[in-house]
């Protein structure tokens, strides 16, 4: 080698570099402190794995006779009478479906408002403190907002109610009729309805939804914003055309999410809505149902089909969250480039 | 410039100093609102009202005062964009009006939070008003009773030793976990945040029916505070993992590097370098858990139950919390029991709005960034640094150099918070 030529050339790839030794191993060799902290770290995590496995595994076992006793009429049967043998879950999950629309439609307004007003408009002293506002609303307990909805809300949102199902009456879920098909115009019978739970619902999931979105809304690339600005577009013009389509799999991620927590909500909607067990289809009309408020009711009185009945329940409702949580996540994390290049 | 005080054509010149602020005409605002938006805004909002007020009190009969606000609120709208089109195309009004969407959303958020603070608060007066709410339990008072007999003391000693029970098993097992996520890492690790992800999920009356039917109904655990703190803890574990794991994944990774490439060992990386660097994150990340535990009233409802008795024992006998304190009171027709829910629901807002402000006290701010007290710590820290490794230096009898710039910054780095040395030195 020493007698080439001082000069750089390609090594030919056929002509065996020998003097070249080949890569070294990088073996770690952790120290003992090393090795026992990584013991106990992992050791942590497998506690809290096996808790969580536990938790999952003991759910899926109890609710094993419910499901055998009952089969697939589990889901299409509304009745809720396991000391007869005969349970179902189509009432209350009709009924915590609707409190979760509803909410969803009281809180997605409210949270991409919110969340671009924060991200877009508001000037940059003041965006800190209305993060912190939001992120309050968040931890307020929701039996707060139980006791609001029971005590405020729902006397001054019946009169809504009563106006609303007299003009939309033609809309079928908003008509509130009796058995046969008369139009209801006491406000007793607007009472405890899917709508006012819904609405209480609503604002509560407002801080999830918001802080995901504005997190997505504020991760669009200055660049092309101020690109936008400097083409002549006006704000809401470069919201729409840059702003909009990066923070997309955040609203998508952050409704999900929202719907996730709605699905979940327990002692809110238990304080508010009145229990029956059948399909309620008018979201207006006094009564309806979710599968926690029904855990809630019934859990004392439960005997051990009774409690494998419920832990049926709360295992359906875990399975829809867990699914919709997923794929919120998943959403959220694909349209944010780069988060796994750490 | 066509107003130059100087003549001179086809020469370049230094400005006079005196002439030179005369000729700068004063800045432009390109932010905030002309008067004419304001006028925009006032008139529109002055005919808006003007028209609804027409509306309900002489052209039609209508009453509610919710629907005055919504029709006063669609006016104002239309009023806002014939308004604004007077002088402006289509996009900007457009704009305007969004403008007004989004602020009236942002708006309704915040008023609603207010409103709910404030109400809780204002209706909590009538049963705070009274010393015994603080100091005595429900033992003695029956559901008639005035305000002056009975109180929530049980509730508020019940909570704290729940609350305390639960964190001393989160926080260890929390953080623990979260370093395992980021620090350890693998395969395994991967899984772990997988379930641990998916069991933010779980519903929180799913954590305490888990509870009943797997520690109460088999005899293991009786129906206690204990039993509770279980179902608070499976409730709160995944938030305050997944709330650390995301601060922890904040600390640069170029810190772990040079720790490592000093020569320290993992463990040392972590404990010195890592763990306080996300220090403020982490101490966020579980008071705002504590601030959700502690707001929990299903769990406790099907693991502890309601009782009206100071209970100091965790493992035996009923005891209640606040939000469910809260919600046995509101159960009850009676007003004075009313009073009392709202005066308890007010005490549990209290604590978590204190929470909270410690939260963003003491954390809330990014890896790295220290408070004056920590920095100054850090300079301490590293100045003994420094006289130690100078003694040791003499010590072993190589020649001691005098103290340099060098040798300062050398050390300081070496400290547990390199990032902050920019930050001395401004």
């Amino acid at each position: 080698m020493a007698s080439r030529a001082p000069q750089t050339s390609l090594r030919d790839p056929n002509t065996a570099d020998v003097e070249f030794s080949s890569r070294r191993a990088l073996v770690q060799l952790a120290s003992f402190a090393d090795k026992l902290f990584i013991w106990i770290a992992r050791g942590g995590g497998i506690v809290t794995l096996s808790i969580m496995v536990a938790v999952g595994l003991f759910l899926g076992l109890r609710a094993q006779t419910a499901f055998g006793s009952q089969g697939w009429n589990f889901l299409t049967e509304t009745a809720w009478t396991p000391e007869n043998g005969k349970f179902g879950i189509a009432a209350v999950l009709f009924g915590t479906v609707t409190i979760a629309l509803i909410a969803l439609t009281v809180s997605v307004p409210l949270a991409l408002g919110t969340s671009l007003l924060i991200s877009e408009l508001l000037p940059e002293r003041i965006r800190g403190f209305a993060i912190s506002l939001v992120d309050l609303m968040a931890a307020v307990p929701s039996v707060i907002f139980g006791l609001w909805g029971v005590f405020f809300l729902q006397a001054n949102i019946i009169p809504i109610s009563l106006w609303v199902s007299q003009t939309f009456s033609w809309i079928p879920f908003l008509a509130v009729t009796d058995k046969s098909g008369n139009p209801l115009t006491d406000p007793s019978a607007f009472t405890s309805s899917a709508v006012i739970a819904g609405v209480v619902v609503g604002l509560m999931v407002v801080p999830t939804q918001t802080s995901v979105m504005r997190e997505a809304f504020s991760q669009t690339p200055l660049g092309e914003k101020e690109g936008a600005l400097a083409l002549g577009s006006t704000r809401w013009g470069m919201i729409r055309a840059v702003v909009l389509p990066f923070g997309r799999g955040g609203i998508i991620g952050g409704t999900m999410l929202g719907l996730g927590r709605a699905l979940g909500e327990t002692i809110a909607v238990y304080m508010i809505i009145s229990p029956i067990f059948e399909i309620n289809p008018q979201i207006l009309k006094s009564g309806t149902n979710s599968v926690s408020a029904l855990i809630a009711l019934r859990y004392g009185e439960a005997s051990d089909t009774g409690l494998s009945a419920l832990m049926a329940a709360g295992l359906v409702l875990f399975l829809i969250t867990l699914v919709i949580n997923f794929s919120a996540s998943s959403i959220v994390a694909r349209s944010r480039s780069g988060a796994d290049s750490n | 410039m066509a107003k130059s005080t100087h003549p001179i054509v086809g020469r370049t010149f230094l400005p006079t100093l005196t002439d030179a602020p005369a000729a700068i005409s004063t800045r432009r605002k390109l932010r905030g609102l002309r008067l004419d938006d304001v006028f925009d805004i006032v008139g529109a909002l002055a005919s808006s009202w003007s028209l609804t007020w027409l509306l309900f009190g002489w052209l039609t009969g209508m009453q509610s005062s919710v629907a005055f606000v919504v029709v006063n609120f669609v006016l104002f709208l239309v009023a806002y964009g014939v308004i604004t089109s007077l002088k402006n195309r289509r996009e900007e009004i457009k704009d305007r009006i969004i403008a007004v969407l989004l602020a009236s959303a942002g708006t309704i958020l915040i008023s609603a939070l207010l409103f709910v603070v404030i109400y809780t608060l204002g209706r909590g007066q009538l049963a705070l008003g009274h010393l015994n709410f603080f100091t005595q339990s429900m033992e003695q008072a029956g559901p008639l009773d005035p305000l002056t007999v009975g109180g929530i003391i049980h509730a508020v000693v019940g909570t704290l030793i729940q609350i305390t029970i639960a964190l001393a098993i989160t926080i260890p097992l929390g953080i623990t976990t979260a370093v395992f996520l980021n620090e350890v890492g693998g395969k395994f690790a991967k899984f772990v945040r997988t379930i641990a992800d998916a069991m933010t999920a779980l519903p929180s009356i799913v954590a305490g029916l888990f509870v009943l039917s797997a520690f109460i109904r088999t005899g293991i655990v009786p129906r206690s505070g204990f039993a509770a703190s279980l179902a608070i803890t499976v409730m709160m574990l995944p938030i305050v993992i997944r709330a650390s794991d995301v601060v922890l994944r904040l600390v640069a990774n170029n810190l772990r590097e040079a720790s490592l490439a000093l020569g320290a060992s993992k463990w040392r990386t972590v404990w010195h370098i890592v763990l306080p660097t996300a220090r403020s994150g982490l101490v966020t990340a579980v008071i705002l858990g504590t601030a959700r535990g502690i707001g929990e009233t299903s769990p406790v409802l099907l693991t502890s139950g309601i009782s009206a008795v100071m209970n100091f024992n965790p493992f035996a006998g009923p005891m209640i919390s606040l939000p469910l304190q809260v919600f046995d009171f509101v159960k009850s027709p009676e007003p004075t029991m009313i009073a009392r829910g709202f005066g308890t629901a007010a005490t549990l807002l209290v604590l978590v709005l204190i929470l909270f402000v410690l939260a963003r006290t003491f954390g809330g701010k990014a890896p790295g960034n220290l408070s004056k007290s920590a920095q100054r710590a850090v300079h301490r820290q590293s100045l003994a640094d420094e006289a130690r490794i100078e003694a040791a230096m003499a010590s072993s009898g190589s020649v001691s150099s005098p103290r340099s710039s060098a040798t300062t910054n050398s050390t300081a780095s070496k400290s547990s918070a390199a990032p902050t040395k920019r930050n001395q030195k401004k």
